[in-house]
């Protein structure tokens, strides 16, 4: 009689133990996973804002303006350039094979 | 003391009532059944009620504010997106900061420091907005500066980066994010997205430890992607806004379409606004004139009338028509053309633009015949855009128009349209004479279309276009490289209800290239005032100008003769297996 309740005891300590570490586990977890959500959110956020200056960069406006007056380039226009014809095949419609044609060079 | 036994207590010996000991029993069955009943009441009925009062003390639901959608155009450039701002608020009362705090502040608001201080003195509210929609990098300066009884507040902000130049497409939004106009109000329930929420647990210290409840995830709004693209938008605000200001005008228009899906590629507007910086707009500036302003579209309506006639073999190609002089008595009233004629046939009528010309084709049409034709074509319809403000312009019904009406409107007089509704006319020219919807969403799948014209008409007619677009009409139009088709249009505004002679509308309204119609561009010109009015003096060059850059933009092969001026290093056969490294335009990965 005096042995079982020994050993009871021992157990219920043991897993009074166990439940304690678990729930610590769990909220160690947890805000570990409330981090990461945080960081997702704020990379979101990140993106987005990258998103919006590579347009406020790139405005064509800018380009635009700089390509004009500082670089003194010039519109492109049919007799600057040179077309290439696609090969064709029996219908008529352009093979597409692999880079583009107007694709930089490798 | 005298230790007596219990049971030999001498109190005992007293003959007490026995109703007292029964008294006394029924008093302790009574108070636990007090606490029995009281127990029942908590723990059954009054269970919820203090189970929310615990919950309360360490609970938290905490709002999930849903993210607003983007919008991007058709190469994905995005043009329009919400990021993280605050709102910075202050409780006057608690606000003790110094002077040379208070400047600080103000400066960082970009706020005057006497608006600052005559806010923060006014001690009556308890609470103030110093300013809403603060850039984080702001904001976060703001805190820095540690005033106490200033506080923030999470919101987002919209930014628009391509500014003016996609102001009346995008429309925008107001200061709770909801959309006001344009897209933003079209597609705002899509955009905006479901709030959701979720309820934790907070310990002591206000860190989130546990989620009480599934968490109910917010919908973030949709990404929108639109038919615009915005290299093609600003080539055309470019050209047009140069086009206002050399020739005065009051406002313009112009809109670029895709004529195989019916995208719209282009649409802008002029005055405009940046819808970045709202404050002090005047309607006059948000109007978007392609959709909202309609106009009477003088000879830009006059392919239609030909095209109806010899659809219905009034008229062919060959016949002629005796223009006389340039004056007209008909019905009463006199058709005056801008130059003597003489005898024109029928492209000829079309190329001289010649009002009389159109009013003897006319002569050969009904009423109702013209109307159908009209009304299949979308004219007096609201075109069903997905966009807001779209107005269905004017066309009487035919029973009561009066001959010379009639005429009149075979030369686009008497009737009135906007410019997109001239634009999705012109598809019926642009492709085998069916008219496809106009759209500003980027479209996946082949468009339905509605045929109005037979395909050999619209080719036809497309045949005319290009000679009135040609050396003998408005040679301002044409384009290096490329077969243009299209026709200027000149009318008079309607000025107190009489036509005005010094206010004009100068359109011109064609399609390239002609072997295999890709684009429809339509400019409209609002009063110009100096350098000539005429839809082909002030308008055809902004045509040109569009159309050339837009071909090439969208890589469209030129189907015209044109005066080469670079001789390719290597020769052109070469070009599958280059040789010299340095050859131009090297084709790459083609082996």
């Amino acid at each position: 009689m005096g042995r079982l309740s020994f050993l009871l005891a021992v157990a219920l300590m043991v897993s009074a133990m166990a439940l304690v570490t678990s729930q610590y586990q769990a909220r160690r977890l947890f805000v570990q996973m409330e981090r990461g959500k945080n960081e997702a959110r704020e990379l979101d956020v990140q993106w987005r804002q990258l998103q919006l200056e590579q347009t406020a960069n790139a405005k064509h406006s800018l380009i635009d303006e700089v390509s004009r007056n500082q670089l003194k380039m010039e519109a492109v226009t049919p007799g600057h350039t040179v077309y290439l014809a696609r090969p064709r095949d029996a219908n008529g419609t352009p093979i597409v094979s692999g880079a583009p044609l107007t694709g930089a060079v490798q | 003391m005298k230790r007596v036994a219990f049971n030999a207590n001498p109190v005992l010996r007293l003959g007490l009532p026995a109703w007292r000991s029964r008294f006394v029993l029924f008093l302790l069955f009574a108070g636990f059944l007090a606490l029995g009943a009281r127990a029942m009441y908590l723990q059954g009925l009054f269970t919820d009620f203090l189970q929310k009062q615990g919950e309360s003390r360490y609970a938290r639901t905490l709002e999930l504010p849903p993210t607003r959608g983007k919008i991007s155009d058709r190469n994905g450039v995005v043009l329009a997106s919400s990021v993280p701002a605050r709102a910075i608020w202050a409780i006057p009362e608690d606000v003790k900061a110094s002077p040379a705090k208070q400047a600080e502040l103000a400066n960082l608001l970009g706020q005057p420091l006497r608006d600052v201080q005559r806010r923060l003195s006014n001690e009556d509210r308890t609470f103030v907005y110093l300013k809403r929609q603060v850039p984080i990098d702001v904001a976060e300066k703001i805190a820095a500066l540690g005033i106490e009884g200033v506080h923030q507040q999470r919101e987002t902000l919209r930014t628009y980066p391509e500014g003016e130049v996609v102001a009346h497409l995008l429309g925008f939004t107001n200061i709770e994010s909801h959309g006001q106009e344009g897209m933003e109000l079209e597609y705002d329930a899509q955009l905006a997205g479901q709030p959701g929420s979720r309820r934790v647990i907070k310990d002591r210290i206000g860190r989130v430890v546990e989620d009480v409840q599934a968490v109910r995830e917010p919908v973030h709004g949709h990404d929108i992607t639109m038919s615009i693209d915005s290299r093609i938008q600003y080539l055309a605000f470019s050209q047009l806004k140069a086009a206002v200001e050399e020739h005065n005008a009051k406002g313009g228009a112009a809109i670029v379409a895709d004529a195989r899906t019916g995208e719209i590629l282009a649409l802008v507007n002029l005055p405009t606004y940046d819808p970045n910086q709202r404050a002090g707009l005047t309607g006059g500036q948000l109007r978007n004139r392609a959709l909202t302003d309609t106009f009477e579209p003088g000879s830009t309506m006059k392919p239609f009338t030909v095209a109806l006639a010899l659809e219905l073999g009034r008229i062919k190609p060959t016949s002629t028509f005796d223009t006389g002089n340039g004056r007209l008595s008909f019905a009463g009233a006199t058709i005056t053309d801008v130059s003597r004629n003489g005898v024109l046939d029928t492209t000829g009528v079309l190329r001289k633009s010649s009002n009389i010309g159109m009013t003897l084709i006319q002569q050969s049409l009904e009423a109702t015949e013209m109307w159908h034709k009209f009304n299949a074509l979308g004219i007096g319809q609201a075109p069903r855009l997905g966009f807001p403000g779209a107005v269905a312009g004017r066309l009487r019904p035919f029973e009561r128009w009066r001959p010379i009406e009639k005429a009149t409107m075979a030369y686009g007089y008497g009737l009135s349209v906007s410019l997109v509704q001239l634009v999705h006319a012109y598809t019926a020219f642009a492709r085998n004479g069916d008219t496809v919807p106009l759209t500003f969403m980027k479209q996946l799948l082949p468009p339905t279309s509605t045929q109005v014209y037979r395909p050999e008409i619209a080719r036809l007619v497309r045949g005319m276009l290009e000679e009135a677009a040609g050396v003998d009409g408005s040679t301002l139009a044409q384009v290096t490289g490329y077969r243009v088709a299209g026709k200027s249009g000149t009318a008079r505004k309607i000025v107190n209800g009489a036509y005005s002679t010094s206010k004009y509308v100068g359109s011109f309204v064609g399609l390239a290239p002609v072997s295999n119609p890709r684009i429809i561009v339509a400019v409209m010109l609002d009063e110009p005032s100096s350098g000539g009015y005429y839809g082909g003096r002030v308008a055809a060059p902004v045509f040109s100008s569009i159309t050339s850059g837009a071909l090439r933009l969208l890589a469209v092969e030129p189907d015209a003769p044109f005066k080469s001026l670079v001789v390719p290093e290597a020769p052109l056969t070469t070009i599958s297996t280059p040789q010299s490294p340095r050859a131009p335009a090297k084709p790459a990965g083609r082996t």
